[in-house]
């Protein structure tokens, strides 16, 4: 399970935050320090993987941003870096070459991005073309006319 | 939101979820996943409007009641919902069922036992084809397998079927949705193979149905790239965890030794990170590896560092020993802080398990010693003291190489303190100068002085190894012959000293040499070896064991042993020891056996310098002492095995009578005495009448049971004494 991610800057500013299990905001305050303390201070070609705790924290940095995510034990590494590749590609797909910018000014999109690829902790679609088209649909659904819902069946 | 506080927000996002329009809905239920948790009171008031949303008849909307549920549900919530969820699995919409699954997920994490209430639902979701809803019917199998052993039986069955689907994952062409460089699904790969880890856990039938599919696996999948490498990851860890045949398990090693081999950092960490679970039982195949996990210690990463530490650690045997310790020496020297303590403390573990000969020991411990004295725990320096005591051959080579060490450096405390512990001891192997093993050096008694006195007064020596190079310097007063002068002025400039401790020891030093300088030399002589009873023995049982075990040529005697605390009490012990101390009946065990002052060290050493055991007698009454008419005999009668109960009989074949007859017992601290009163004090003449006297012992251990007995007397208007020892009892 994927305990929580945090997006943040070269500068340790916090862009983007998902915690999967009920912390208090004293704790989350406390963690997100601790993340981004241990990530900002590597070396630029070491390990991808820490030890934090009793969890394993896997971290890539894509331009400007640090992206950390926090699994527990028993996870697979390697796989946690392909979701960050894939939510990664995610953004890409849907803000077209996405930068810290996108992701400043258009959080909830972010958001909902994130809440379509994971939810509970979990992966819950594999598919990139899958999550791309449920975004385009809510998009859609937010966009039109509010009085009248569109049933959209994308799929059976 | 953004790093800024947001609190102020909770209702209003109560009153948007409750809203008709889809973007406020939106927008709140972002909100309430954010600011809210279960913890909050606001949490309870959406509860209403997600079981509104959860059965509207938009997906999207039922979509974020589900996504808000599954992120911060509280456990009421849950309960309340979970037949709602369970209807949702069995719908007909995959995009929901996928969502629902996950769900499911989060309520049986908060909710245990309404795991039941999906396992059949989470059943037929695997006949699914689409790969979302599978992915997450996979997740809370395995959630329920692990929180359920019966569920965990049930779902033995579908492992055939989860077979079916990795086959046609791995066997498939290209499909476009799933594809990520060349592997189609791996993030559904990776959790099937997790599940099917978790079914074939220590189950042969499971085990055997997925032989050939973890075979096909790890052949098959591609390993250039890094998700690749995280199927063949997950697959090397489902085989090493079931019970798989042989040659499969050479195969996962085998592609855990090309991981090793890998560039990428990352894989390396990974490889490390498994051969270190299976060190312990496949320990050959991972030995094979040893040279690759021997230059990852040299890589720049503090990871890998850390991660090739612990394995060469655990990767030390027999016959490498000498080259591994060989490199792990070079890594002290140059690895990063916090590691120092760590790769010291096991390389002394290594080194003491596996150490080929004594010297090698010593060297290799002195010359962790110098690279990173800093950071060795603290009971290394009794260890050393204790390994250097028994390697009585080298003693001459040890204290050169300490003298050496010490001239060059006297920050490392723990080196000086053991450097100090040996100049004291062994100083006149020192002074000699030759010795077959280094190159002779020239060590003059000034030379000697000169390093125990920068010791002394230098600001870097803590207070401990001030008190180590002082009793060296006083040890040293009987092993040198000119500067005997120069060591009183030392130890009575110290009578003066700030610190309690070393002046309590100065003084004392000071009183041996003013008022019991016949006892100096008995005082200061070579400590016997020491033996190694327990980790952590106190200093009083090993001064009972030396007494015990006396292995040595010389004579002993109650030494000082250099440990700091117990000195004074020793000292004192010695010294002040003018009145009796063998306790008169009834008594407990004494530790030590102090004597009058009357009798000088010499009587003593006559008594404790002949240790053979005596013969034992099969009569069970055994003459123990006889002299001037007096004799004394002894019986045992083992009550238990470690109680035994000893008759002394007393008489006397003189012509006169005697009186106030007592007999005194001691015994080795780890035996208890007890005295019953005897059955008189008079002895009359020529054996009229004898006096008897039951002694019950209690004892752990025979080989310590020694018990000593002084009598006294009066005859003819005077007293007499004398003392017996007994080493052995017969009838035990």
């Amino acid at each position: 399970m994927i305990r929580f991610l945090l997006l943040f800057s070269r500068q340790g500013k916090l862009r983007l935050q998902k915690w999967f299990t009920p912390i208090t905001e004293r704790e989350k305050k406390k963690i997100t320090r601790d993340m981004t303390t241990m990530v900002l201070s590597r070396q630029p070609r070491s390990c991808n993987f820490l030890h934090w705790k009793d969890l394993k924290i896997i971290y890539k940095r894509y331009a400007s941003l640090y992206f950390c995510l926090a699994i527990e034990n028993g996870e697979n590494e390697l796989i946690a870096l392909e979701v960050i590749h894939r939510y990664v590609e995610l953004l890409d797909k849907y803000f077209g070459n996405v930068c810290e910018l996108d992701i400043i000014f258009n959080f909830e999109k972010a958001y909902f991005i994130l809440d379509e690829f994971l939810m509970g902790g979990e992966i819950q679609e594999t598919s990139k073309q899958m999550v791309n088209r449920s975004i385009e649909a809510s998009d859609m659904l937010q966009e039109g006319d509010n009085s009248e819902w569109f049933e959209v069946e994308l799929f059976g | 939101m953004l790093g800024y506080p947001a609190h102020f927000g909770q209702m209003e996002c109560v009153r948007m979820i409750a809203s008709p329009r889809y973007s406020e809905k939106r927008v709140g239920y972002l909100g309430a996943m954010m600011l809210l948790d279960e913890k909050q009171d606001a949490s309870l008031l959406i509860t209403n409007s997600i079981k509104n949303d959860l059965s509207h008849s938009n997906q999207y909307v039922q979509s974020l009641a589900l996504c808000t549920l599954a992120c911060m549900g509280s456990a009421e919530m849950c309960r309340d919902l979970a037949p709602e969820i369970d209807r949702l699995l069995r719908a007909s919409n995959s995009y929901i069922k996928k969502k629902a699954a996950l769900c499911a997920v989060h309520i049986v994490r908060k909710v245990h036992e309404l795991g039941e209430l999906f396992a059949p639902a989470a059943r037929t979701l695997l006949t699914e084809k689409n790969h979302g809803v599978l992915h997450g019917a996979v997740v809370l199998i395995i959630e329920l397998c692990e929180r359920n052993p019966e569920t965990l039986e049930r779902f033995r069955k579908t492992v055939p079927d989860l077979v079916q689907i990795m086959k046609g994952l791995v066997l498939s062409g290209y499909s476009p949705e799933h594809d990520v460089a060349g592997i189609s699904d791996p993030f559904l790969q990776v959790r099937i193979l997790r599940l099917l880890r978790i079914l074939g856990h220590n189950n042969e039938g499971a085990s055997d149905a997925m032989n050939d599919l973890l075979a096909q696996v790890a052949t098959n999948t591609d390993s250039t790239k890094t998700v690749g490498n995280a199927v063949l990851y997950e697959t090397v860890l489902t085989v090493l965890d079931i019970k798989s045949e042989s040659g499969l398990r050479v195969l996962a090693v085998n592609i855990l030794g090309r991981f090793l081999l890998n560039n990428d950092r990352n894989i390396r960490y990974i490889a490390m990170t498994s051969l270190q679970k299976i060190v312990g039982t496949d320990h050959n195949a991972v030995q094979r590896h040893r040279g690759t996990i021997v230059d990852c210690l040299k890589d720049q990463d503090a990871s890998v560092k850390r991660r090739a530490l612990e394995l060469s650690l655990a990767l030390v045997s027999a016959t490498n020993v000498r080259s591994m310790m060989k490199e792990l020496l070079i890594f002290l020297s140059s690895c990063p802080q916090e590691l120092k303590s760590h790769a010291a403390s096991g390389i002394f573990n290594a080194a003491e398990r596996y150490a080929p000969s004594q010297r090698w020991h010593i060297d290799t411990i002195l010359h962790v010693l110098t690279t990173a004295g800093g950071d060795v725990r603290d009971e290394t320096v009794p260890n050393l003291i204790q390994l250097i005591t028994n390697a009585s051959e080298l003693h001459c080579y040890t204290v050169h190489k300490l003298y050496r060490a010490l001239l060059l450096d006297i920050s490392t405390q723990s080196l000086v303190q053991v450097a100090c512990w040996c100049i004291g001891e062994y100083g006149d192997l020192l002074l000699r100068g030759e010795c077959q093993e280094t190159e002779p050096v020239q060590v003059t008694e000034d030379d000697v002085l000169d390093a125990l006195e920068t010791v002394l007064q230098s600001h870097m020596s803590s207070p401990a190894t001030r008190g180590f190079a002082l009793t060296a310097t006083m040890k040293l007063s009987t092993r040198i012959t000119d500067n005997v002068d120069r060591i009183r002025s030392v130890v009575s400039i110290y009578g003066s000293c700030i610190d309690v401790e070393l002046q309590q020891r100065a003084v004392e030093y000071n009183a041996l040499f003013k008022k019991y300088d016949h006892m100096r030399a008995a005082v200061l002589e070579r400590m016997p070896v020491i033996e190694k009873n327990s980790p952590g023995h106190t200093n009083g049982e090993s001064m009972g064991e030396v007494k015990e075990n006396q292995a040595s040529k010389k004579p002993a005697e109650p030494k000082l042993l250099p440990q700091p605390a117990n000195q004074v009490c020793d000292l004192l012990g010695l010294l002040g020891g003018s009145e009796e101390t063998l306790q008169p009946s009834p008594s407990t065990a004494l530790g030590l056996l102090t004597n009058t002052p009357s009798t000088a060290g010499g009587n003593l050493l006559d008594l404790l310098g002949d240790l053979e055991p005596e013969p034992l007698t099969p009569a069970p009454l055994v003459p123990v002492y006889d002299k001037d008419g007096v004799a004394l005999t002894l019986s045992c009668e083992k009550q238990s095995d470690t109680a035994m109960t000893v008759t002394l009989i007393a008489s006397n074949s003189t012509d006169s009578d005697i009186s106030s007859f007592t007999l005194q017992a001691a015994v080795p601290k780890s035996v208890k005495l007890n005295m019953n009163a005897p059955s008189g004090d008079f002895l009359p003449a020529r054996g009229a009448a004898k006096v008897t006297q039951m002694v019950v012992l209690n004892y752990q251990n025979k080989v310590n049971l020694k018990m000593k007995i002084r009598i006294s007397y009066s005859s003819r208007g005077s007293t007499f004494q004398d003392t017996v020892q007994i080493d052995t009892f017969p009838g035990l």
